[in-house]
């Protein structure tokens, strides 16, 4: 291992490779490993800042009656917390996985347009600046929901709407030049043996997440450019007086909207598929099922998108055609849950950390499926819809589902990156902490929902008040639990506990995926040369 | 400055143009936004953003140009490249879509909801507040929103736009005719081909400022004129932009092949203008039927 890295050293001098000096390294690197960091870091530190907005909003709900923060700043949060989150917390995060593993899992050299690379993260943040920018301009960030929906945002938007508006281009543009980029650089550079089906589930699931993201972006950008214009410029999109239609508006946001929910979740199967067979020390059971099951969720997620508008009015036959074809959903999803399980099922497991995330998001991804199913029911929506009962299903399947695999992958991966082992110990304590917390936090949200709770509201009637109070307990114990989480990354990358970590990392890893069979930490340049043979899930 | 001993796939280090052009965007939306509120250093910011932008482009482009004249892109490079350029072509479908949808929407279903047709969200809306608006395209709404007193004209197909018809698909002739000179070794033929080409794209967009003229000044017909105006507007107006943009790219390649770039095996950004140029194309002809003929 150290023979190659000083091989690269040396090369270095000579042939000006490795990084720049100083920060200006992050601003003009082009190396997939600096630009994977630069998005986790980023996402990181979202994740703390959407967190935060988390927590003023269970503060304010803690009990009923106004307490801290006046409405218009309570609803602020809610819209801001939701953009932080999905915009710059969750997807980033999975940009910088695919940043970091695609190239390493494929032994390709690096991504397939580097310099556009730098550019897609460089977007992200600039959007992200612009969009943070509206919390501290008369009228506040944008209170109307992540949603956007005319007439309300076009009133009440204040001086935040063109700076949203341009977020969301500038959000969408960086989306989709990452997403041209790895679609480029999966079908472009792999080694000359991995072959499609060869391929570890996590680059199968960004492949389709790539196509997810570059057809719709572009919808979510010409919405809200109608808003914009709406606004600004006298257009009649969606005002009824000039022929136009505000639910058009929900219309095109939702064929943007629940793709995109699955741009956040696709990823996380991806992951979940490389870590369970791991350890459980088995190939991952139906291999090409799990391919087949992330396209059909990828298709039937442009052909769903109005069972989020059951009660806006749509004709009888809509509502009808939506119910069924939600439905459809659970087929291909259910197929994947069996499939983790049936990998697990007499495998010689161990329960180290990465394993605990994956089976919780086993578990508890399936909770939050089934809560979908139960509102995919047009005539049993009408009572769901805009509940917390919504709150809780969703979080369910973003929180102890995306995010939890977002902290397995760190868990699973940061050994391999750093060359420095976590302290395994503190980490199962960070596991047990989120995952008894997350509980308390989101399934009161269920009841609360069931009994009629209106969602993005800053009070509440006290017949409400246990179990918003409960639920609170559960976020301020979850937000400082992932505090563990920063000390546990920090210190792997200071050193860890000290003791180096081989190159497989996990016992028989190398039997899975390319990456466990480079040195750790990975050197800055890997496969400039393809590897000859390549490991894949059907030994 | 990257090139293996054996044929490797080129790896660049160290890039400036794409923070750079990250600050620009981001100065001339920001710009922009601050405009759009009213702030008077709004346009200002815009311009310095916009002129930041630019020049991203032309340094980017220029460094692109010169690796590839300079051979330092094999043959997957070239793949990656035109892959990127297929799924941006993709994309900007994607977004076409969405006005189109737009437009259908709004004239087959909400327009007839509006009108006390089906069973729609817009039915009450109907019958609450404008029992008699009769739904008719092309409509300003039951409103009569902007127009001349609230009268507007709808824009024929045959006269400027049946003229524009034909000038884009001869443009596509006249690029296709370059691309068979580029193959063929034949420089005249492929400068003349783009001068043309560039020129008919030009003269597009000058037929469409005199029919944008006609619709302010005489028809009443503005971006405010209901929703027959912003979606006519707005798919015209975008389509007129993206020419713009085709024929800019397509100047840039006419200057190189002055300079003497492109050969028949290597010449990856010739053909990326051509297939934007025939998607500009191929978007006017979905305009032309559904915005103006139908």
């Amino acid at each position: 291992m150290s023979a190659v890295v000083a091989e690269h050293d040396h090369h270095d001098e000579h042939h000006d490779h490795g990084p720049a000096k100083g920060l200006v390294r992050w601003l003009i690197t082009t190396n997939h490993k600096d630009i994977g960091t630069l998005y986790l870091l980023f996402a990181l530190a979202m994740f703390f800042v959407g967190g935060l907005m988390a927590l003023v909003i269970r503060a304010e709900l803690f009990e009923p009656g106004m307490q801290f923060v006046n409405p218009t700043f309570f609803n602020s949060m809610t819209t801001m917390h939701a953009l932080v989150m999905v915009f710059g917390a969750v997807m980033p995060a999975f940009v910088g996985l695919a940043n970091w593993q695609i190239p390493l899992m494929i032994g390709a050299p690096d991504m397939a347009l580097p310099r556009l690379n730098n550019m897609s993260f460089w977007m992200l943040v600039a959007g992200v600046l612009l969009l943070a920018s509206t919390l501290f301009m008369e009228g506040g960030a944008p209170a109307c929901g992540w949603t956007f929906y005319p007439p309300l945002v076009l009133r009440d938007c204040g001086h935040a709407l063109p700076f949203a508006v341009f977020s969301v281009h500038m959000l969408g543009v960086s989306s989709i030049m990452g997403a041209i980029n790895i679609i480029a650089t999966i079908l472009n550079m792999r080694a000359p043996k991995m072959t499609l089906m060869k391929m570890p589930l996590f680059v199968w699931t960004w492949l389709i997440t790539a196509f997810l993201l570059i057809a719709i972006m572009p919808v979510f950008a010409g919405a809200v450019t109608m808003l914009l214009t709406d606004k600004f410029f006298a257009t009649s999109f969606f005002d009824a007086a000039g022929g136009g239609d505000p639910v058009l508006y929900q219309h095109i946001f939702w064929f943007f909207g629940h793709p995109e929910v699955y741009v956040m979740i696709l990823p996380t199967f991806g992951v979940a598929s490389t870590i369970i067979p791991v350890f459980a020390r088995k190939p991952l059971f139906g291999y090409s099922s799990m391919v087949y099951a992330t396209a059909s969720i990828a298709f039937l997620s442009f052909i769903v998108w109005a069972h989020h508008m059951f009660t806006v009015g749509m004709p009888i036959a809509g509502e009808l055609y939506f119910m069924y074809a939600t439905m459809l959903i659970a087929i291909p999803t259910g197929v994947k849950v069996f499939n983790w399980t049936a990998t697990m099922w007499k495998g010689a497991m161990t329960f180290e950390t990465p394993m605990l995330f994956s089976i919780c998001f086993v578990v508890l991804f399936t909770m939050g499926g089934l809560t979908g199913l139960m509102m995919s029911v047009a005539p049993t929506d009408f009572q769901y819809h805009d509940t917390y009962f919504i709150v809780a299903h969703f979080h369910y399947t973003l929180v102890p589902a995306s995010v939890f695999i977002l902290m397995a992958a760190g868990y699973f991966w940061l050994p391999k990156w750093t060359g420095n082992m976590y302290d395994e110990r503190l980490a199962r304590f960070h596991f047990w902490m989120s995952a008894i917390s997350v509980n308390i936090l989101f399934f009161p949200q269920h009841f609360l929902g069931l009994a009629g709770m209106p969602r993005r509201i800053p009070d509440y009637a006290v017949q409400f008040a246990d179990w918003n109070m409960v639920s609170s307990i559960g976020a301020f114990i979850f937000g400082f639990s992932q505090l563990i989480f920063l000390y546990i990354v920090i210190k792997t990358i200071n050193g860890g506990t000290g003791e180096k970590v081989t190159d497989e990392v996990w016992e028989d890893a190398s039997k899975h995926s390319l990456e466990w069979t480079l040195p750790s930490p990975v050197p800055y340049h890997t496969w400039a040369t393809p590897p000859e043979e390549v490991p894949s899930e059907h030994f | 400055m990257s090139t293996n001993a054996h044929d490797a796939y080129y790896i660049p280090h160290k890039a400036v143009w794409p923070i750079i052009g990250t600050a620009g965007l981001g100065t001339m939306l920001a710009g922009f936004a601050n405009y759009l509120n009213g702030s008077a250093a709004g346009s200002t910011f815009m311009i310095a953003g916009l002129m930041i932008f630019i020049s991203m482009l032309v340094g980017w482009f220029t460094l692109q140009a010169n690796e590839s004249e300079s051979g330092m892109y094999n043959h997957g490079v070239g793949i990656s490249y035109r892959m990127g350029m297929m799924w941006f072509i993709f994309s900007e479908i994607m977004f076409f879509a969405v006005f189109f949808g737009t437009l259908w929407y709004t004239r087959n279903l909400s327009m007839d909801w509006l009108g006390g047709i089906g069973d729609g969200p817009g039915r009450s809306t109907h019958d609450a507040l404008w029992a008699n608006y009769e739904a008719k395209w092309p409509t300003n709404g039951p409103g009569k929103v902007g127009g001349k007193e609230g009268e507007f004209e709808s824009m024929g197909a045959f006269g400027l736009p049946f003229v524009n018809t034909l000038l884009l698909l001869s443009s596509g002739v006249t690029c296709t005719w370059a691309h068979h000179g580029l193959l063929a070794k034949n420089r005249d033929q492929l400068i003349k081909g783009l001068m043309a080409t560039v020129s008919l794209g030009f003269l597009f967009v000058a037929c469409q400022a005199i029919e944008y003229h006609e619709a302010y000044s005489e028809m009443g017909l503005t971006l405010g004129t209901g929703i027959y105006g912003s979606t006519f507007f707005m798919l015209t107006g975008f389509h007129g932009l993206h020419v713009c943009i085709g024929a800019i790219i397509l100047s840039v390649v006419l200057f190189r092949s002055w300079k003497g770039h492109f050969t028949p095996e290597n010449h990856f950004a010739f053909e990326a203008a051509a297939w934007y140029w025939h998607f500009v194309d191929v978007v006017w002809l979905g305009l032309f039927i559904f915005v103006y003929l139908m």
